[in-house]
């Protein structure tokens, strides 16, 4: 889990601050009410998400719960990614 | 419609001061390329640059009258001068003009300062009335025609354009922080305050007076929403009377002593302007339109549509990416600002066209949406509203994706989602600005991209806090749209929309706008009609459709607002890649002028290079890119001291 928070760190703070590592941000902070993201860079998050950790996000699962702060999109990847795993090895 | 420059006080002999007036004026030749001159005396002086449109034989300016005692330099067009004319003739006033500027010399005679309440125009003048020692500066009401001014050594300075001013000898150029504040914040600085320290603009409807007591600035005329006057007639009388005062706002402004074209959109607003003047066109109505290649920003069919059912002479341009590119370091010349979309390059490439057609006089159908509710802004603060009466609805959010049809990332959100973008902060509803705080927030979020010095600069300054400044008393009374649409109408309006997409993208090229809907009866007869006959539910300018249903094609009179937008970054990053954008991007440019932080920046120009920006990105790349023009261009002009490096700019 802690990998996975420093991979989307990461990607935050290089598509949305643009390497600005003063400004704090807590695992927790809101992405939105802290203007990180606006409605189209939070698409910009779920399709780095998609194309990172090989999951699929459907249009109903783009929630501030799965993806309004570092450590919700974290557990939703978590999540996923412990649904797909038996997927994988069953196929 | 011209260019004016000027002084007032002591301090420099009439002789230097000639010789100052004639640069001041060159550096306007833009603004008037059809006769110039200038007139000094010890105490006051002005220049003109001169574009003929009425009186073309004898309207040459500086103007004074009969005993050389009054002068006068004016830019701009008073509507009503023939009404004007034939009220001062039966006064007995005689005339040796045909001009409308000699109207208001007269009636300055007649009535003093309150000449101006009289005037049906877009004006910026300056009278000097040397039996008084004073002189009187005005701007019209709306802030069509721009007036700037700089003190120095206890003189005051005026000009059409700061880049005037900045050929007054100890007049330079430099940047004021807080005004590039104000552009990331509010898309333009909010007057006074302008781009360049020390250099102030007379703010839209106000006038100031200069004489042996120093300087006074009043002003003469507001917006104002009383209380639903019209609310007894029914709708259709009020549809009935609006149309009348549109049809007699037209009519005036197809005065003129050489043809009145008109721009078209394929709005509704430029189709209604266009259907309006057509009757008034004696030998034709010429139309212009730009076309774009992507379809998104594209309205040629609609364009068309109203060529066909109007039959008009229609050109169009193309403007693409290489058009918009190409035009963007001449485009910062003119509007003297930063701004952070490219919306006005491809209006620079239109008067371009129509100039190049022979016209000089247009109208168009700006206005319309500030003044009868046109703007999704105004639904948005709506729908917010109506979501924080009941936060917890999961229903009332869907209504936001709803607004904007044209943005595909927002269909793609829940109801989550949108209420969190849109209304989920915890917002205040009784803030004054609360209608735009969204718009401020996500443009300040480019913000992110100011250098640290910069930031220590405007350490708790807040831009906003100019606004709220600037709001009359009545304010907190009227209704929450009326609230919106003042903020659209005195600040948006004049500071970017008339400026930077306005006067100054059609007197680049000496081109005249007019403005059918900004005239102030229409202006006041609109505020005075309830907020439902504008905004009815989530179809925007209501009245004005049904007043004017007859006069277009259905497809054109129930067509929804499409905002007009250009391609931003993709314009300069698409195909050859333009010299000027690698260089203000370079990390020694960005040093140069310590404004941006390199780092951060190339960051920014390799996402957009990528085309994986969004619109936040967009607005902080344009943003960079102009204000980085905006200091090479001013700064470096002012320190080499090398008029001819702007004026290369410009041309």
């Amino acid at each position: 889990m802690m990998y996975l928070k420093e991979q989307i760190r990461a990607f935050i703070v290089e598509s949305f601050l643009f390497g600005d590592t003063t400004r704090a941000l807590s695992d927790d902070d809101s992405l939105i009410e802290n203007d990180v993201v606006d409605s189209t860079g939070i698409l910009e998050l779920v399709s780095f998400v998609e194309d990172t950790f090989a999951v699929t996000v459907a249009d109903v699962e783009i929630l501030p719960t799965n993806f309004d702060s570092i450590a919700r999109v974290a557990a939703f990847v978590a999540g996923k990614s412990a649904v797909s795993a038996p997927l994988a090895v069953a196929s | 419609m011209c260019g004016i420059v000027g002084y007032f006080g002591h301090g420099m002999a009439p002789d230097a001061a000639e010789i100052v007036l004639q640069r001041m004026s060159h550096a306007l030749r833009h603004r008037g390329p059809d006769d110039s001159g200038v007139h000094a005396e010890i105490a006051a002086g002005f220049g003109h640059r001169r574009l003929s449109i009425v009186g073309l034989a004898d309207g040459q300016q500086p103007m004074c009258n009969a005993d050389g005692a009054l002068w006068i330099s004016f830019n701009g067009e008073v509507f009503n001068h023939v009404e004007l004319r034939r009220m001062l003739e039966a006064k007995g006033y005689r005339f040796r003009t045909a001009s409308d500027t000699e109207v208001i010399l007269h009636l300055y005679e007649e009535k003093g300062d309150a000449c101006i309440d009289e005037l049906n125009g877009d004006f910026a003048f300056a009278i000097w009335d040397s039996r008084q020692g004073r002189m009187l500066v005005a701007r019209d009401r709306m802030g069509v025609r721009p007036l700037f001014y700089a003190e120095r050594r206890g003189m005051v300075f005026f000009a059409s354009e700061i880049k005037a001013l900045l050929e007054v000898p100890g007049i330079e150029a430099e940047i004021d922080p807080f005004a590039l504040d104000q552009v990331f914040t509010c898309w333009a600085p909010v007057p006074p305050r302008t781009m360049f320290k020390g250099v102030l603009e007379l703010p839209a409807g106000h006038c100031m007076v200069l004489d042996g007591s120093g300087m006074a600035i009043r002003q003469y005329w507001d917006l104002d929403f009383p209380q639903d006057v019209c609310g007894a007639q029914n709708e259709q009388a009020i549809a009935e009377e609006l149309l009348a005062l549109l049809d007699d706002a037209t009519a005036i402004r197809m005065r003129a002593d050489v043809p009145v074209g008109a721009y078209l959109s394929g709005g509704l607003d430029s189709s209604v302007t266009c259907a309006l003047a057509k009757p008034y066109a004696a030998s034709g109505l010429r139309t212009f339109s730009v076309t774009f290649d992507t379809p998104e920003h594209d309205e040629s069919p609609f364009q068309q549509q109203m060529v066909s059912a109007l039959g008009t002479r229609h050109s169009a341009v193309a403007c693409g990416p290489e058009e918009i590119a190409g035009a963007f370091p001449a485009v910062i010349a003119h509007t003297e600002k930063p701004i952070i979309r490219t919306a006005p390059a491809p209006l620079h490439v239109l008067s371009r066209h129509v100039r190049d057609a022979g016209m000089k006089v247009v109208l168009t159908g700006e206005g319309a949406d500030e003044v009868f509710a046109g703007y999704d802004l105004f639904k948005e603060a709506k729908v917010r509203r109506f979501c924080a009466r009941q936060p917890g609805s999961r229903r009332r959010p869907l209504l936001f994706s709803r607004l904007y049809p044209y943005l595909p990332g927002l269909t793609q959100q829940t109801p989550e989602s949108l209420a969190a973008f849109f209304g989920a902060k915890g917002e205040d509803i009784g803030d004054p600005l609360f209608s735009h705080r969204p718009r401020y927030r996500s443009t300040a979020a480019a913000k992110l991209f100011f250098s640290g010095d910069l930031r220590k600069t405007l350490e708790g300054y807040d831009a906003t806090d100019e606004i709220l400044a600037r709001l009359p008393g009545d304010f907190g009374r009227w209704h929450p749209q009326h609230q919106a649409q003042y903020l659209e109408t005195k600040f948006l309006l004049p500071d970017y929309i008339l400026s930077s997409q306005g006067d100054r993208m059609a007197m680049a090229h000496g081109v005249e706008g007019r403005f059918p809907f900004l005239d102030h009866r229409v202006v006041d007869y609109a505020a005075r009609l309830k907020p439902s006959l504008k905004l009815r539910g989530f179809a925007e300018k209501h009245i004005l459709r049904r007043a004017v249903a007859d006069l277009l094609p259905p497809a054109i009179a129930q067509r929804t607002k499409q905002p007009y937008r250009a391609p931003d970054s993709r314009s300069f990053l698409t195909g050859q890649e333009p010299n000027y954008v690698r260089c203000c991007f370079s990390a020694q440019a960005l040093e140069e002028t310590g404004l941006f932080n390199p780092a951060a920046a190339g960051k920014l120009i390799e996402k957009c290079r990528r085309q994986t920006d969004g619109f936040r990105d967009n607005a902080a790349f344009v943003g960079i890119l102009s204000t980085q023009l905006w200091h090479r261009t001013f700064t470096r002009q002012s320190l080499l001291n090398d008029g001819d490096r702007l004026l290369a700019a410009v041309n």
